[in-house]
């Protein structure tokens, strides 16, 4: 590598350019999470609904510095108003839920914007215009620099001197900062809080649109979109401090750099520099850069029950489930004994996930590293090594183990949305080395040919031998549940303070926890790969994190059986409508109307729905009823 | 459990002090509690009565001083392990796990006290039941064990901390405004129990309170701090007929004893 002025000072220019666009979404999603506390999936969306809007409109206006300019701030206005509607329409029904629901229906709102964007524009890539003015180039120490780089360079402290501007001299803006410090006390001085998050959603969701459109000019408008930029402005969020405009803006300079000279210098894990960064941020300072702890411990008073042992109901509708699962295996041909295989597979991996997220009370965006991790550790055994299937079984989680316990050990200093953050790093690192290691992974191509063992190999045989394993599993997490170690780490998520003053060392057990969770979730992940024969990157990817946390919520944090009904609903109901063309649009519909239907999931809402009908029948048992109303 | 010399004081406190931002929340308070000894911490608001808690279980490092417990320096140790040694302690905001029965929450105390927190596979259930009902019926809450402690009354509450804090057999408690936000005779009725296990299980008890009728009926000796410094320290007569006292709770612009409340429970 030469150490070439020029080479480097162009390297520069790139990054601050991308640092102005990374930053603009960046600031849009960290004043929504600072006033409103969600956390918004749906901010790429925003994003690339902006560059769409301000593609077709640019095109529509007239050619010219006033179209361009005047049709990207419309762009901008437009995705503004379309996210302070989703605002009034859906989020504002679940302000009150579970902390982290919302983040099941910005999810739902990802997937309807995805297909809403297919349905209007079309599977196929747009190619914007150039900005006019700014289409060339510029000479710099012998490198060429497109103009329009420099503009953005210039735009992004602009629009962050406006934001300043706007929050330190407006009411509105006093407003925005009080509630980003204490949402509950500005609720007490009699703001109307519900037109302070519509006029903050309209503002986070404009700058995301803008950001949109101001990326025209660089590349072509595609529906990856939102998902290629969503992890990374959340990176920038967190290293910022969430919350803090200012930290979006040093961060995204941070992550731009690294990005830049990362990959000339580590180019062997370059995908994984910017979650590298964060980790190491979140450990020094584990609120962000600029981000303040949370101001007081204004914890919600948990409204859950108390665990009870499983009564004869409950053991009844278990019994119901596995014979529904076992008529489903033998009686609905090849297609339902792949399918029942699937859904015991993936409700361990979500009842593992809800394991440390339910009694522990730590959510984990990055689960399926400890999936995938197993998964591939069975894969070499059984390749490389040539074990044979149960001893591949036995040894891969084993491997799900020691990572656990590694990152772990970083994530449970951490708490919160930071703490979740963390272990998105963690799985993005591993998600990258896999990747790009690929003489040993098989990089994309994964590692094929990982069968049975001859006695299992017909699907039948292989779905008993996953039922039996998986109910082995869910029963043992159940009685660690029930054990000490269950109890004393509710209390640990309780009342941290109060654990501590009876001589609970919280942070251990919510590390031994993490640990327990990625031993489950590596069970999950060797039944996974011996059924299908192979694995891939892919199976350890943010989209199957998140699958397994939108099963959780979906099914009831609150609840044992909730990660079940999840996974299993989640599984049957998405098998069953993916063939449809605009599935997930319909799917995202599916899970709004779940999340208003049942803020307490699928598991509250059944347990509600047969309390009434119980009621109605008249042979309800007296008893206190405090999950209703909660 | 560590042992005292017999009529060595259970805490000796000497010089602790503490400020925040060139606040002095606590300065040079110095002072020792005996064994089975009721000793009351007064003063107005603000004069740094939980700082003072707060240092002496370890929830916060004090800047100079030093805390002995049972002949032990116990200074800067953390919470968790100065509770192993016997220091307990209830909460201004009253501490519980919500999402739990009553039983359970002194359940967990004795599994903690125990040392069997990271066991796997038996049945918690079943763990130190006997001795939890002991508990909750020494503070008048045996019909209450298999409540949900979420739809408790603020007063079971406090109650059911103080069975909570006395699950491992402290020799101190540390309890900080017992009685705020309950109704006058509970508070009587409460502070009458703290006597009784001081009376009777030679626990020594550190409080704060509000409450001056509390206070003097129940106090074996009362510490006065304002801001940050000890003024006066002896008995219910003697503090009663201290001149600098009546000021600062009379004259002196402060607040009147008993006009801060707790936060009502949320």
């Amino acid at each position: 590598m030469t150490l070439d002025l020029g080479f480097l000072l162009g390297q520069f220019l790139a990054a601050l350019a991308s640092a102005s666009a990374l930053f603009l979404v960046a600031s849009g999603l960290s004043i929504i999470f600072g006033v409103t506390r969600i956390v918004n999936f749906a901010h790429g969306s925003f994003y690339m609904l902006g560059a769409y809007l301000g593609y077709t409109i640019t095109e529509a206006l007239p050619t010219g510095v006033l179209g361009f300019w005047g049709g990207t701030l419309v762009a901008a206005l437009a995705v503004g108003v379309i996210g302070a509607a989703i605002e009034i329409v859906v989020l504002r029904r679940i302000y009150r839920s579970p902390e982290l629901f919302q983040l099941v229906a910005t999810f739902a709102i990802v997937l309807i914007i995805q297909d809403a964007t297919l349905y209007v524009w079309g599977p196929v890539e747009r190619l914007g215009p150039r900005a006019p003015g700014l289409d060339g180039a510029v000479q710099i120490l012998g490198e060429y620099v497109p103009e329009y780089d420099l503009a953005l360079i210039a735009i992004g402290p602009v629009v962050l001197g406006l934001i300043w501007l706007v929050f330190h001299r407006t009411r509105w803006g006093v407003l925005v900062r009080a509630a980003t410090e204490d949402r509950e006390m500005v609720g007490a001085l009699g703001v109307n809080q519900s037109w302070l998050f519509t006029t903050v959603f309209f503002l986070g969701s404009a700058l995301a649109g803008l950001g949109g459109a101001l990326q025209v000019p660089r590349e072509s408008v595609s529906l990856l979109m939102d998902l290629n930029i969503i992890a990374e402005v959340f990176v920038v969020v967190v290293i910022g401090g969430m919350g803090s405009v200012l930290g979006a803006y040093v961060a995204a300079l941070l992550i731009a750099l690294f990005n830049a000279f990362g990959i000339l210098i580590l180019p062997e894990i370059s995908l994984a520099v910017p979650f590298i960064v964060m980790a190491v941020v979140l450990i020094a300072r584990p609120w962000g850069l600029f981000g303040r702890p949370e101001s007081g411990e204004h914890q919600q008073a948990l409204s859950e029950e108390p665990l009870r042992p499983l009564g004869l109901a409950r053991r009844a509708a278990i019994l119901a489930g596995v014979a529904g699962l076992a008529g489903l295996a033998f009686l609905g041909g090849r297609y339902g004994v792949v399918l029942a295989t699937d859904i015991v597979i993936v409700s361990l991996f979500a009842a593992s996930l809800h394991f440390m997220m339910g009694l522990g009370g730590m959510a984990s965006f990055g689960h399926a590293a400890y999936f995938g991790i197993s998964a591939y550790a069975a894969a070499f055994l059984a390749t490389y090594a040539g074990l044979s299937m149960l001893p591949a079984m036995l040894l891969a989680p084993v491997a799900a183990m020691l990572a656990a316990a590694f990152f772990g050990w970083f994530c449970v200093r951490s708490t919160g949305v930071y703490l979740a953050m963390l272990t998105l790093a963690a799985a993005q690192i591993v998600w990258s080395v896999v990747f790009q290691a690929s003489e040993i992974t098989g990089g994309d191509d994964g590692i094929l040919g990982v069968w049975p063992d001859k006695w299992a190999k017909s699907r039948e045989v292989y779905f008993l031998l996953t039922l039996a394993i998986g109910a082995m599993a869910l029963v043992t997490l159940q009685r660690i549940a029930h054990a000490p170690f269950g109890y004393v780490l509710r209390a640990a998520r309780d009342n941290r303070l109060r654990a501590e003053a009876v001589g609970v060392d919280t942070r251990n057990h919510q590390w031994a926890a993490f640990v327990v969770s990625g031993v489950f979730a590596g069970i999950a992940g060797v039944l996974f790969v011996f059924a299908k024969g192979s694995i891939f990157p892919d199976e350890l990817a943010i989209p199957r994190s998140f699958d397994a946390l939108l099963m959780v919520l979906l099914g009831g944090v609150q609840s044992v059986f909730g990660p079940l009904l999840g996974a299993a609903s989640f599984t049957y109901v998405r098998d069953e409508i993916s063939r449809l063309e605009y599935w997930r649009f319909i799917f995202g519909i599916l899970i709004i109307l779940v999340v208003i239907l049942a803020p307490d999931g699928i598991a509250g809402g059944l347990q509600r729905l047969w309390r009434w009908i119980a009621a109605r029948a008249g042979f309800r048992r007296v008893t206190p009823d405090k999950a209703e109303g909660a | 459990m560590s042992t005292t010399p017999a009529d060595g004081p259970v805490l000796e406190v000497s010089g602790l002090s503490k400020s925040f931002g060139g606040n002095h929340a606590v300065r040079e308070v110095s002072f020792a509690l005996g064994a089975s000894e009721l000793l009351a911490l007064i003063g107005p608001n603000g004069a740094g009565k939980t700082t003072c808690f707060n240092m002496l279980n370890g929830q916060l490092r004090p800047d100079r001083g030093r805390v002995v417990f049972c002949g032990r320096d116990i200074t800067g140790m953390r919470p968790r392990e100065a509770w192993r040694l016997g220091l307990g302690r209830t909460f201004q905001i009253t501490a519980t796990f919500p999402s739990m029965t009553v039983i359970e929450n002194v359940q967990i105390a004795l599994i903690s006290h125990e040392r069997k927190s990271y066991e796997l596979f038996s049945a918690a259930r079943r763990q130190g039941r006997a001795e939890a009902e002991a508990l909750l019926d020494r503070v008048g809450m045996a019909g209450a064990a298999d409540r949900h402690c979420a739809e408790l009354a603020y007063g079971d509450l406090k109650r059911l901390e103080l069975a909570v804090a006395l699950a491992n057999r402290p020799r101190l408690l540390l309890m900080d405004e017992p009685t705020a936000g309950m109704a006058p005779a509970a508070r009587v009725e409460l502070m009458a129990l703290a006597a009784r296990i001081v009376a009777e299980e030679g626990v020594s008890i550190l409080f704060t309170e509000h409450d001056m009728d509390v206070v003097f009926r129940h106090a074996h000796r009362i510490l006065v701090l304002n801001r940050g410094e000890i003024i006066a320290e002896g008995s219910a007569e003697a503090i009663r007929a201290d001149a600098r006292v009546r000021e600062v709770y009379l004259g002196g612009g402060t607040q009147e004893p008993g006009a801060e409340e707790a936060r009502p429970h949320a």
